[in-house]
């Protein structure tokens, strides 16, 4: 018997990715829940010193995606976890192409492990508000139901349609199967490290000249509690999962204290190139299309399903600034000070012309 | 919200301190207070908004005197209630962090131009520090209300003499869908609309305006349209304005109203698909036409340019008589004289059911066309002369 039968919380779950931080954070968190069983990370490279210690209570099995078939029948596997995704392409490993196998052909690869797998009852899917695309006709708002009006520029985008379009094939082959795809707004938090944290980490902080998209972000330790929360009850379906709220970009950089520095649009997408060829700033035109058009989804659904609201966008941003307070050039206090210095100086000023009269 | 009801007496010359002997500081009438130097910024932008609120001049609006100044009235006290909750938590937070010791006001709280200039600076230090609120279409109220509206207002009030009537059929809450005619080669009769209702409304509402998918393409007029309560004319987003209880203003003509000829001027063009009655019904909102008259005439199109236009992709591109002879100078409107009226709300909460029902749709639409036909040429009538008082 495994203790998953009375609770609903399955008794022996796969985690992939676990090399990364997301993946590593999903499978500790779930190997200390006293309801799951066995924790399994799957990962085709051992994991950086950044998570080891991490996963000291997780079985961990280096394998690549495409010899899951095996592990899913052995162990007797009751639910997975699907983390594996590459957002951005890194040069230092295969780039681009590298990146797309990993996401596509590894999506694919599990999913069809899964359709053998019999006693497999429950999969989660990570993807990405960047399901939407991005369209100048889009909608200010996006809810699950939301067809993207073009297909994304940017090779993640591309990525995460695909990936959802196999997961509603596996749907249809595999009723049985739960299957969750969680869209999640940009990570940020006080030690998520992304492309996006990254972005605003830095003091100066490009832009695309006379566009302030809406953007969204969800704090790391709540897309964690989503992502237990999907493992342990019965969520089908599909979840964006965002802080309720929206912050313009200028106005997070400024929260941030850093200074915005608007760029023409084609040199914006020029210098990310440059940047991604000289190695330093992963910036695609996923990033650029998001700066441009801005991205705000709705989340009434996930706080139905779940019973559970992320913080705020504005407060998981507030906790990232408090974490990388170290490049700020422009703090609050010091904007106040100067407030102050001009409001007494127009004071003192008028006071001795009164008094000369 | 203590702080409002001390509100009146704050400016107050007091009579008992102005005593020779007395330190310069005090002298001249700021009252330091422990209590108002801890709150620190002072009632910012919406003082400011406040001395530049429309004070109706009665040989300016003379039908309609009474709503007007109830809502002048009411206006000076709304923004400061809106704005009160509003910067409570980051904006107090923020000032906390101020010398404690400095005095917060600029000196002699009765002269208006100290409180303009401490509350221009508020504003820039909650501009600066990214402390407002945008909601998640973009709008930022706090933006439209200090800088936006302010110019709009010389533009409506002072340029083009609006007066607007039938305020009365604007609902003072929940939603409501305004459906006005499309003028004017630049669409400025939408901005009009909205700083004119905003502002001589007596519930002060925002105008939740529906644009074209070309002007969010346009960086910068794109940002300026979102941080002013616009979004993309589309039906997820106006059933999900509506259904928040927003006032959206849509001009279902498009392009084929703003660029039409000085010749078709006041004929209303086709109103497309009717998605803006879908909506309504959707929603059960009421919609109310309005009629604005004006607008025709602030740049004539006497010609089209068709093929500059596809060059440029461009609905169309106009010739004035200013433009494009005069180069920039031909961008200034002509100060034609305006009138808005508003008509008698349409309900729709009984035909909630029929949203799919194109038959019922293309009814309504063409009984708002109607309305708006009929109300346009009334209004012609009492303004024989566009360019009169």
């Amino acid at each position: 018997m495994t203790p998953g039968d009375t609770s609903g919380a399955p008794g022996v779950v796969v985690v992939t990715g676990v090399g990364r931080y997301l993946g590593a954070h999903v499978a500790a968190r779930l190997a200390t829940d006293p309801r799951i069983q066995r924790v399994i990370g799957v990962d085709p490279t051992s994991p950086g010193p950044e998570v080891t210690d991490l996963l000291d209570r997780v079985e961990r099995v280096r394998l690549d995606l495409g010899s899951l078939g095996g592990l899913l029948a052995d162990l007797e596997v009751d639910a997975v976890v699907h983390l594996a995704l590459v957002s951005a392409p890194d040069p230092q490993h295969g780039g681009r192409s590298a990146m797309k196998d990993q996401n596509v052909i590894g999506t694919m690869q599990l999913l069809a492990a899964c359709q053998r797998a019999p006693r497999l009852r429950k999969l989660v899917v990570r993807s990405s508000t960047a399901a939407y695309g991005a369209s100048f006709r889009d909608p200010a708002v996006f809810t699950e139901e939301t067809e993207p009006r073009e297909v994304p520029r940017g090779g993640f985008g591309r990525d995460i349609l695909d990936i959802e379009g196999y997961v509603r094939g596996f749907r249809r082959r595999r009723p049985d199967v739960t299957a969750t795809v969680l869209r999640f707004a940009p990570f940020i938090g006080s030690t998520a490290d992304t492309t996006l944290t990254r972005y605003f980490a830095q003091p100066l902080v490009p832009t695309v000249f006379g566009r302030d998209p809406r953007l969204q972000f969800v704090h790391f330790d709540d897309a964690l509690e989503v992502l237990h929360r999907s493992i342990v009850e019965e969520h089908p379906g599909t979840y964006n999962v965002a802080g309720p709220g929206v912050l313009s970009l200028s106005q997070a950089i400024r929260r941030a204290g850093r200074v915005a520095v608007p760029v023409l649009e084609p040199g914006l997408s020029g210098a990310a190139a440059l940047a991604r060829n000289l190695g330093f700033g992963r910036y695609g035109l996923d990033q650029v299309d998001l700066f441009v058009h801005g991205r705000v989804v709705d989340t009434t659904r996930l706080e139905r399903e779940y019973g559970f609201t992320p913080r705020s966008t504005a407060a998981a941003f507030e906790d990232f600034i408090r974490a990388h307070h170290g490049g700020s050039l422009l703090t609050r206090g010091q904007l106040a000070a100067a407030e102050q210095l001009v409001l007494e100086g127009i004071r003192q000023v008028r006071a001795t012309m009164e008094e000369r009269q | 919200m203590t702080d409002e009801r001390r509100e009146p007496g704050r400016y107050d010359v007091p009579l008992d301190v102005a005593g020779p002997d007395v330190e310069p500081a005090l002298r001249n009438g700021h009252r330091r207070t422990a209590r108002r130097a801890a709150v620190g910024d002072p009632r910012d932008e919406p003082d400011t908004a406040a001395t530049d609120e429309p004070v109706p001049t009665p040989e300016r609006r003379p039908a309609a005197p009474a709503p007007a100044t109830e809502g002048a009235g009411r206006a000076a006290t709304a923004p400061r209630k809106k704005a009160a909750p509003k910067k409570a938590a980051p904006g107090r937070a923020a000032t906390g962090s101020a010398p404690p010791g400095g005095p917060a006001v600029a000196d002699r709280p009765g002269d208006p131009w100290d409180r303009r200039v401490a509350g221009g600076l508020a504003f820039l230090r909650r501009r600066l520090s990214g402390d407002y609120e945008v909601d998640e279409f973009g709008f930022d109220p706090d933006l439209t209300g200090a800088v936006f509206h302010p110019l709009l207002r010389l533009l409506y009030r002072d340029w083009f003499r609006t007066e607007v009537f039938g305020l009365e059929h604007v609902p003072d809450s929940g939603a409501g869908l305004v459906v006005g005619n499309h003028s004017g080669t630049v669409a400025l009769d939408a901005l009009i609309l909205s700083a004119a209702l905003h502002d001589q409304h007596p519930a002060r509402r925002y105008l939740r305006l529906l644009g074209a998918d070309l002007v969010f393409r346009m960086p910068v007029v794109s940002e300026i349209a979102r941080k002013t309560g616009g979004t993309v004319a589309c039906n997820p987003d106006a059933e999900r304005l509506l259904g928040t209880g927003e006032l959206v203003g849509v001009f279902p003509e498009g392009f084929k109203g703003v660029g039409k000829l000085y010749a078709d001027r006041y004929k209303l063009q086709r109103f497309g698909r009717g998605g803006f009655v879908s909506a309504a019904l959707r929603t059960g909102t009421p919609i109310v036409p309005v009629a604005i008259v004006g607008g025709e005439e602030i740049y004539p199109m006497l010609a089209d340019i068709k093929p500059l236009a596809r060059l440029l992709k461009l609905p169309y591109f106009p010739v004035t008589p200013t433009f494009p002879w005069l180069g920039p100078l031909g961008m200034v409107p002509l100060p034609s004289k305006w009138l808005i009226q508003f008509c008698p709300p349409i309900p729709t909460a009984h035909l909630t059911d029929s949203a799919d029902d194109p038959l019922v749709v293309f009814n309504i639409a063409d009984q708002v066309r109607e309305t708006i036909q009929h109300t346009l040429y009334e209004l012609l009538e009492r303004r024989p002369d566009p360019f009169g008082p």
